[in-house]
């Protein structure tokens, strides 16, 4: 009496190589001496999926392709020890070909079992990435031409710690051991036949002569020693909030309503980190702040913006429609904001004075930013100098980020 | 206590807040604009994976709760698009986990860094037969912090994934906060199949309609799982009584269990309720307090539970002749799956796309 198996009755059509391969499995896992409850049987969508029923083990059904992934998902986080076997069919290894590989790259611990009878045969008899280029399917009856993928090749250039094909015939229980005592990711390509589909469609098929006329070649692609990817739980984590840098409050600021700034200038001119400091030296003064960045996807050259908003009360809503003051410290920021400009009727702009002046309705101010403390300081220079001239923020504050005091 | 302030961004307070109410393990991939709490996860967590794909994310988180942990992922519409049918496999598996939907401006690939609200319709609607899948919406910075131990704790408590639902403006926003007056969060709760009969996967006790979890390789019992239709020992089924007991099981034990989270300002003699959420939230919260200045009495609900729908937004919504939906979508997403297709005399909508909806809008509709 098998301990891996519930019943001898399996579930395949009479003469489907499927009965061999749930046979061999449930012989290679006695061999070895597991329990099953330390063996997961992973399956997916095919007529192989419908074994869970049979087996003793823990069984977990997915879905179509996808039992690789599942079952990596398993087996990095169980102990050494538990063996977590996946049954998938041809079709479900095309559908699924990168969790194969990643599976097999990363090094996770379990066996992909992998039934090839050269056709989806739930589905009625269509080809997939392992049918071979002559071999008939329901809707190719002249075959697909198109060579198919050597997954055991495949695993192996991908790292897999052992890949093994055989033909399903005869007692391939010990290459199936061999797979299931490897500690790392381990993979047996079954050869098959679908008895539905295969003999009316390809007559002449014999199970070793296919296998050699396709250039399926049989053997084992032992891989490197390396360590079985396993996730360790229970370290402790850092605590996020703890790492942050604090404020210290100084001073109430005298701030009679919302201040909106928005911010623009060039990559790496320190717009982002000038903004972030100029809303910390308002939370010193105890004003609520928010302050958000925009930038394009390349996120080292163009523009970069930065919204600031300063308030004496608890900011909710926090976009700036009109902004009491736009600061523009370069020819990137200067472009980018040029539009905004055209619909601002009221804020004052303020613009490096190597720039154009700006067509707009606002009070425009030039002045030098870039000149005093060079690029890197012009968004820093800039901002000092706006909240100095509109008395927004006291003069202890500004020193906090200001390029002339930092300097000193 | 002493005050510890700083400016902190909502990535950063939904990660941590994760991580203390129990959630152990991330996995995620670059999205934008998720991918602040990924690379916050990836320091904050007690395990962080990066996985190839969405559809990986998914499986794996699957396969990570099966055997006991709380996994976590973020993402945004056009990975959550990705994720669907393995949200499904998970949600018949009966997995607990959180997806982190952090909208942004669709359709498709849309604007990665613009905002948006549009995505309501789609995770109302994710699970096939329209079975409900608990939605919950962050609506202000506090709820970065409070709001997703409430998400992990119904994930756990009723077995499933649950949407915690945010944006753009909300989670990529810098805003001054006392780190020192963040409310504690407890780590949530759960308890395991401790029985000495053979575990039976989806069957229940009496008085619960969730099935005791017990975790995938575990030495005590076999545990069977599966997203095909079945019975309580998890054996596949066509449509037999027992497997479609179970089946509508699913829909009863979210309807019961998902808690109403909501915020409710009543005020005496309004004849206008104003309803928001998400990002909005923000804006109805300063437009109403605008009007009441102006001696104009108005009441607000902010509801955080998005789905299933609470009854409660019902009672409370037909107490006012006058209702103002303000969300940044161009539908009126909420306002529609409250009341249907067919929008009733007195409900309005303030919507917007590109950009949020200032309070002015809100005001505007309220009182013109």
């Amino acid at each position: 009496m098998s301990s891996i198996l519930v019943t001898d009755d399996l579930p395949y059509c009479p003469g489907c190589t499927h009965h061999h391969v749930t046979r061999q499995t449930a012989k290679a896992l006695e061999k070895l001496g597991v329990s099953p409850q330390d063996v997961v049987l992973v399956t997916d969508i095919g007529c192989h999926g419908i074994a869970d029923a049979v087996f003793a083990t823990h069984t977990v059904h997915g879905l179509h392709g996808r039992s690789t992934a599942l079952a990596a998902g398993i087996a990095m986080a169980l102990p050494q020890g538990k063996k977590v076997v996946v049954f998938i069919g041809d079709g479900g290894a095309t559908i699924g070909l990168q969790h194969i590989l990643e599976a097999a790259r990363m090094n996770v611990p379990l066996t992909v079992v992998v039934h090839n009878n050269y056709l989806y045969g739930m589905t009625g008899g269509q080809p997939s990435g392992l049918t071979p280029p002559d071999f008939r399917t329901v809707i190719a009856p002249e075959g697909t031409h198109l060579p198919h993928h050597n997954l055991c090749e495949l695993v192996h250039e991908a790292g897999a710690a052992f890949a093994a094909r055989v033909v399903g015939l005869g007692d391939f229980s010990p290459t199936l051991a061999q797979a299931f005592a490897t500690d790392g990711f381990s993979l047996v390509e079954v050869l098959e036949m679908c008895t539905s589909y295969t003999p009316k469609l390809n007559p002449e098929f014999r199970l070793r002569r296919t296998a050699e006329a396709a250039g399926y070649a049989l053997g084992t692609w032992p891989g490197p020693s390396r360590p079985a990817f396993r996730l360790a739980f229970g370290q402790t984590s850092a605590s996020l909030s703890k790492t942050l840098k604090t404020v210290v409050r100084r001073e109430k600021v005298p701030l009679p309503g919302r201040f909106g700034l928005l911010l623009a200038g060039s990559a790496g001119e320190g717009v982002q980190s000038a903004a972030d400091s100029l809303a910390r030296a308002g939370v010193a003064g105890g004003l609520h702040a928010t302050k958000k960045g925009s930038y394009p996807v390349t996120v080292g050259v163009g523009f970069s913006a930065a919204e600031v908003l300063l308030s004496p009360e608890p900011i909710h809503y926090h976009g700036i429609g009109q902004p009491d003051a736009v600061v523009v410290t370069s020819q990137d920021g200067w472009h980018w904001v040029k539009p905004r400009l055209a619909s601002l009727s009221s804020g004052t702009v303020w613009v490096d004075a190597s720039l154009p002046p700006p067509e707009t309705k606002a009070r425009v101010e030039v002045r030098d930013f870039r000149k005093p403390f060079g690029a890197i300081n012009a968004a820093r220079c800039a901002l000092a100098t706006v909240m100095r001239e509109t008395g927004v923020l006291p003069e202890p504050l500004i020193q906090l980020f200001d390029p002339a005091h930092r300097r000193s | 206590m002493e005050e510890r302030w700083t400016l902190v961004d909502g990535s950063r307070l939904i990660t941590e807040s994760l991580v203390k109410a129990g959630a152990d393990c991330f996995v995620g991939y670059p999205i934008t604009p998720a991918s602040w709490i990924f690379q916050y996860a990836c320091k904050g967590f007690p395990v962080a994976l990066a996985a190839p794909d969405e559809i990986t994310t998914l499986q794996w988180m699957s396969g990570l709760a099966a055997v006991g942990h709380l996994p976590v992922t973020s993402t945004s519409f056009p990975g959550l698009a990705l994720m669907v049918e393995s949200l499904n496999m998970a949600y018949m598996m009966e997995l607990p986990m959180v997806v982190v939907l952090v909208q942004r401006l669709g359709p498709a690939t849309g604007t990665a860094t613009a905002g948006a609200q549009g995505d309501l319709r789609l995770v109302t609607s994710l699970i096939s037969g329209g079975y409900p899948l608990p939605v919950f919406c962050i609506s202000n910075f506090e709820d970065c912090w409070s709001l997703p131990p409430v998400a992990l704790a119904t994930a756990a408590a009723s077995r499933t994934p649950v949407i915690l639902l945010t944006s753009k403006e909300m989670v990529m926003t810098h805003r001054d906060t006392d780190l020192a007056n963040l409310p504690p969060v407890h780590p949530v709760e759960r308890t395991f199949y401790a029985g000495n009969e053979p575990y039976v996967p989806y069957a229940c006790c009496e008085d619960s309609p969730v099935p005791p979890f017990l975790p995938v390789g575990s030495g005590a019992h076999q545990v069977r799982l599966t997203a095909s239709t079945h019975d309580c020992r998890g054996m596949i089924q066509h449509t037999s009584p027992e497997a479609m007991a179970n089946t509508r099981r699913l829909q009863t034990k979210i309807e019961a269990l998902t808690p109403a989270v909501y915020e409710l300002f009543e005020q005496e003699s309004a004849e206008t309720l104003v309803v928001s959420y998400d990002i909005t939230a923000e804006a109805a919260r300063d437009a109403v307090a605008m009007l009441r200045r102006r001696g104009i009495p108005v009441s607000l609900l902010l509801p955080k539970t998005l789905w299933p729908v609470p009854s409660v937004y019902l009672e409370v919504m037909r107490r006012y002749p006058r209702v103002v939906f303000a969300e940044e979508n161009l539908q009126g997403q909420l306002a529609h799956l409250l009341y249907g297709a067919v929008l009733p005399p007195g409900v309005r909508k303030v919507t917007a796309v590109g950009a949020m909806i200032p309070p002015e809008a809100i005001v505007a509709e309220v009182a013109p």
